[in-house]
């Protein structure tokens, strides 16, 4: 898209950002993330239906960070990365420039407020498959829907892929890293694994933008992202609160409800 | 013969409420099933869901989770925040495929001497039925000899 290239040009050779994070060219038909830090490179960066990965995750690392002041190519789940972050008091205004590209339009977002109107218009919705597989294993009896997680995470070599690509998973100690008390196994393992992936999904409850990105990195295939959709949806349903909506914290696990209703607490 | 299958059941309970109930049990002289192990915690707030993982990987066959009524909370709110956790952890263990059958949820005050044997009954007779918890102990043992 021209108009992006040409903005990202702009912006850097103004000085206004020291970092473009775009998409570039990968492998054949596939888009990598890339770092334009110089005006005349503004041409590498790419938009397409290719370009689906959530870049929001490198808006919390610090060697990005040092760069200076950040634009991010965003598509509607970077624009929800972006606020949820900002509730979460891990982003600043100043710090990022959203470049959105929405149906083929660029828009330059630079205040939250700016990218909070936007993200309002748009739909959350998971993709058409996502959905149809939630709903089938929902259908499932218990053990049908155990036997399809014990394959499914019986494959998983706890690459932290998952961890990595999400752009809510930013903190500097993880459960999955402590061993004193060792909660989960180094190794891989059928039992850790399974706790592994329920560490995630409820660490992720009510902060997950529904991207999708950790199941898209999954080397080996699984479909992570179905376990922090299930538990958002959850969030959602019974709290009426949900990730990546606004600049304000509104996590529905750090608050409650007196009249909060469940069936189950005899 | 093969002794009988007597299921081990884990009970994560708050210090302030759910204990003092189960200590009214005792001090009240009402019998219950000896099978549950009691681990006192601050408040059911500090009950991490991890711990509810680990009881299963390390062998439970059903876990009880108790702790004061709402309102009754000795650090006001705790029991508030971790009925929402479970609301949330208990939607995750369905889809994930544990059986809900095997965890217990209660509100037991320490007046509730009563109540605690009856809960710790039922939970223990219910999970009798169901058997040793296999699925989750052959998850488990995979690659242990």
């Amino acid at each position: 898209m021209e108009e992006l290239r040409k903005k990202a040009s702009e912006l850097l050779a103004g000085g206004a950002v020291k970092v473009v994070i775009g998409y570039g060219k990968g492998t054949g038909e596939n888009r990598r993330p890339i770092f334009v830090r110089a005006a005349e490179r503004a041409g590498d960066l790419a938009v397409d239906a290719g370009c689906t990965q959530n870049l929001a995750t490198y808006l919390t690392k610090a060697e990005v960070r040092a760069m200076g002041r950040m634009a991010i190519v965003a598509i509607p789940s970077t624009l929800r990365s972006i606020l949820q972050l900002a509730a979460e008091r891990q982003i600043r205004e100043e710090q990022v420039l959203a470049l959105a590209v929405l149906d083929g339009q660029l828009r330059e977002l630079a205040t939250f407020a700016a990218v909070e109107e936007t993200v309002a218009t748009i739909p959350d919705a998971i993709s058409a498959a996502d959905r149809a597989m939630i709903d089938k294993l929902a259908t499932m009896s218990v053990s049908e829907r155990r036997n399809f997680w014990a394959d499914e995470l019986g494959r998983c070599v706890k690459c932290y892929a998952c961890r990595s690509s999400c752009p809510m998973c930013y903190c500097e100690r993880c459960t999955m890293d402590c061993n004193r008390p060792q909660w989960i196994p180094v190794a891989s393992h059928a039992i850790g694994n399974l706790e592994y992936h329920m560490v995630r999904a409820m660490h992720l409850a009510g902060r997950c933008v529904e991207c999708g990105t950790c199941g898209a990195a999954c080397p080996v295939g699984i479909p992570v992202h179905l376990l922090t959709f299930y538990a958002e949806e959850s969030v959602r349903r019974q709290f009426g609160q949900k990730g990546g909506g606004s600049a304000k914290l509104d996590y529905a696990m750090s608050t409650f409800k007196p009249d909060d209703k469940e069936e189950f607490i005899r | 013969m093969a002794d009988p299958f007597e299921p081990k059941m884990t009970a994560f309970v708050c210090n302030w409420c759910t204990y003092a109930g189960a200590d009214l049990t005792g001090t009240s002289r009402i019998k219950y099933q000896p099978n549950v192990r009691v681990i006192r915690l601050p408040c059911t707030g500090r009950i991490d869901f991890m711990m509810v993982m680990k009881a299963f990987s390390r062998g439970s066959d059903g876990v009880i989770i108790s702790g004061c009524h709402p309102n009754d909370c000795h650090y006001t709110s705790g029991n508030y925040h971790a009925r929402r956790r479970w609301m949330v952890f208990r939607d995750l263990l369905d889809f994930v495929g544990i059986d809900l059958r095997r965890v217990t949820f209660s509100w037991v005050s320490a007046a509730e001497g009563a109540k605690w044997a009856e809960l710790v009954n039922e939970a223990t007779s219910k999970v009798r039925e169901l058997g040793p918890y296999k699925e989750i102990q052959q998850l488990a043992a995979v690659g242990i000899d």
